[in-house]
């Protein structure tokens, strides 16, 4: 008999080895999520996906699955708690959806949606943040970084290179690339590489291509996030 | 001319009166009178009292944002903004209009005659039309469109389905009614398909039909009361836009033509990327709206209208057949080279809106809007210009970049920025002619408004903020004190406080 745990009553198998992200999403249950993605190392930073286990809160995206675990997911507890860190990543960094390139195809923006955002609720930041346009084809924007680490992890993991890393601590925390000018053009960065295509905002972006693809074709202009996640991740999660 | 209204020489000992804001006009802006113990108007002027500032903070931002970013100045007119900024990136990626692909080219004009034809149904139906149907100084009950709706509902009912169905083609080609995406450098995101084609086509005959009827409405109206009509607020003045190069009507594309009050060119074909050579803008410390003026005049004689007025002026023919012969009737009634009056910027606007719903009954039959080829791709530049007749007139998106691809330098000139001495003039006019010696009264103080509201001023594009439509009278004696106040709320309710 296979083992199981339960995801708000739900009965979810598991096999040995699996996250309760893994085995929600394999069983179809969505938990929001940013800074996770089946194919690299779980990070755990967003805090987005954050259920209680037994009655003990933790990241679903790095907690094995237990044989007999109770998860609760949705309740009203957590799907606050959720609003209130989106809107803390909302009101951190510069992230102004009207004029954006990644609206209708942005992860934070997706989450926000789901989690029925309708303000900021907290002060903006407001911080002075570059953008770094300095390579040929690819600028990242400082100011929609999140600092979940997805292009650290896809770079290291997928290329086989080192161009990102996290620098600083608490507020300062800021994204940095593996250059001695700090700039992008001097790393080996392609356009081709993963990284470049994994930022759930609109903080690592292709050159020239904003606004492509017109309203209506974009990821999100029909379907929910969580729709979306689970139609492209969870045959990953069941593998 | 008026001039002398603008500064007065006593101002200390004189009362003040304050419009403010004025409504029923895009965006914020106000109207300070002095006047003395006779009630005798010393001094009149328009104030645009907000500032948002979009040409610096777009500088540091890539510029293939620019469509998108810029047409946030304004809820009203994003379209002409969307549209001069794709036209100025479009430069960057090194295409000229002349090698923008043949849909593109056409999707855009259809996205701008949409966007026209939705602002002037606007600014007629919702927000002028009250003044003309009901009088100037009507009771402040019946200035609003609901009062249209009940009294006239077959011309309010038109101007609703007119302005929405302006705002369906905008939707259809960029996906959305109000800041959408569409114009991107070198061309189109996408094309129409022929369900959306087929859709628009459904009600376009019946559009031309109520556009061609508004312009039987105006002319009936402005030619009810000729003189009155033709002397509110009328100033002789110089015209500037875009016409084509044989001089045809051009909201799209073309070169700068400006005529002065008789009708003789002052500049023709001038290709807009020298602009710099003839247009030159001079700051004033009352206001944060600048005022543009013709190089070659000067600052005192230099300035200009744009707009509907200007337009129709300055063409030498419409190429559709109703909207021509709208354009015949309109200067036949004046006799003159130069209609001059004011309020026939109304009359224009509806030229215009006719013009515009048989441009687009004429692009929705053109299989090109159907096409598959949509973007251009040339050499990289490192400046882009790119100029559109705007609803309001003329308007001005100058960029430069930088070798990374970000913006370093924007320079923008709105329509409304270019009618800001004509619409200065006309409240100086107005504030002499109608208000000196009498009474102060709030329908008297409409005439004002009504004189700034024939600009169908953008207040917000001009200084880029956002607007209120209440108003409020302040009246203030000689010493300071205020003695008067009159408040209309955003329900229309009127409130008198007396201090």
């Amino acid at each position: 008999m296979s083992k199981t745990i339960t995801i708000d009553g739900k009965i979810i198998p598991f096999e040995d080895g699996q996250t309760i992200m893994d085995a929600a999403m394999a069983a179809g249950v969505y938990i929001p999520h940013l800074c996770h993605q089946p194919e690299f190392t779980p990070h755990g930073s967003c805090k987005l996906c954050t259920v209680n286990v037994n009655g003990r809160n933790c990241t679903a995206c790095t907690f094995p699955a237990i044989d007999g675990q109770e998860v609760l997911n949705e309740t009203q507890e957590l799907i606050d708690d959720r609003k209130k860190i989106t809107q803390m990543l909302f009101v951190e960094g510069n992230h102004f959806c009207p004029s954006c390139e990644k609206t209708g195809n942005c992860q934070l923006q997706g989450v926000a949606y789901h989690l029925n955002m309708l303000d900021n609720h907290f002060p903006l930041f407001y911080p002075d943040r570059k953008v770094d346009a300095s390579h040929t084809e690819v600028m990242i924007d400082h100011n929609r970084c999140i600092f979940c680490t997805l292009c650290v992890r896809a770079s290291q993991q997928k290329d086989g290179k080192d161009v990102f890393a996290i620098s600083g601590r608490g507020i300062d925390k800021h994204l940095i690339v593996n250059a001695q000018s700090g700039l992008l053009k001097d790393t080996d960065l392609n356009v081709t590489d993963h990284a470049c295509a994994v930022c759930p905002t609109g903080a690592i972006l292709i050159k020239r291509t904003g606004y492509q693809v017109p309203i209506g074709q974009r990821i999100y202009d029909h379907k929910q996030i969580d729709q979306v996640s689970l139609a492209t991740e969870q045959h990953k999660h069941g593998e | 001319m008026y001039e002398h209204l603008e500064t007065a020489e006593n101002r200390d000992s004189l009362k003040r009166v304050v419009v403010d804001p004025v409504s029923r006009v895009e965006g914020h802006g106000k109207v300070t009178l002095l006047l003395d113990a006779d009630n005798k108007v010393q001094q009149a002027r328009l104030h645009i009292v907000e500032f948002r500032g979009f040409e610096r903070f777009i500088q540091g931002r890539p510029y293939w944002e620019l469509p998108v970013l810029v047409q946030r100045l304004c809820g009203i007119c994003p379209v002409s903004h969307h549209l001069a900024a794709a036209k100025a990136i479009d430069q960057l990626v090194g295409v000229d209009p002349e090698n923008l692909p043949v849909s593109a080219d056409k999707l855009r004009r259809l996205l701008h005659f949409g966007q026209v034809m939705q602002s002037h149904a606007l600014h007629f139906f919702h927000l002028s039309s009250p003044d003309l149907l009901f009088g100037f100084e009507s009771d402040i009950s019946k200035r609003s469109v609901v009062a249209v709706l009940a009294e006239y509902p077959e011309i309010g009912v038109q101007g609703v389905k007119l302005r929405k169905y302006g705002q369906e083609v905008i939707r259809m080609v960029s996906g959305k009614r109000i800041h959408g995406t569409g114009a991107i450098a070198g061309g189109m995101n996408k094309s129409l398909s022929k369900a959306e084609r087929d859709y628009l086509l459904e009600d376009i005959d019946q559009m031309i039909t109520w556009a061609a009827g508004s312009v039987a409405l105006i002319k009936k109206v402005h030619c009810s009361n000729l003189p009155f009509y033709d002397d509110f607020a009328t100033l002789r003045t110089n015209y500037l836009g875009l016409t084509k190069p044989d001089g045809g009507l051009e909201l799209y594309h073309g070169g700068i033509r400006a005529k002065n009050e008789h009708g003789e060119t002052i500049l023709d074909h001038v290709d807009y990327c020298n602009y710099n050579d003839y247009i030159h803008e001079e700051v004033r410390s009352w206001t944060y709206m600048k005022f543009p003026y013709l190089l070659s005049l000067g600052q005192e004689k230099g300035w200009y209208r744009v707009g509907p007025l200007a337009r129709i002026n300055n063409c030498d023919y419409i190429d559709t057949p109703l909207a021509e012969a709208a354009r015949v009737e309109f200067k036949a009634h004046s006799g003159e080279a130069m209609v001059h009056a004011t309020l026939a910027f109304h009359w224009t606007r509806l030229i215009e809106l006719l013009h515009c719903a048989e441009s687009i009954k004429d692009l929705l039959n053109d299989p090109d809007i159907m096409g598959s080829n949509l973007v251009a791709q040339g050499e990289k530049r490192y400046e882009g210009i790119g100029v559109i007749e705007a609803p309001r007139g003329t308007l001005f998106h100058h960029y430069q970049v930088d070798e990374n691809d970000i913006v370093t330098k924007a320079n923008l000139i709105v329509s409304t920025t270019s009618n800001n001495m004509a619409m200065n003039e006309s409240v100086r006019q107005v504030a002499a002619e109608y208000l000196s010696g009498r009474e102060l009264t709030e329908p008297l103080l409409n005439n004002l408004e009504v004189a700034i509201r024939a600009y169908d001023p953008c207040l917000s594009c001009a200084t880029h903020a956002v607007g209120k439509m209440p108003l409020q009278l302040e009246l203030i004696d000689a010493e300071g004190k205020l003695i008067d106040k009159l408040t209309k709320h955003d329900d229309g309710q009127i409130e008198r406080t007396y201090v």
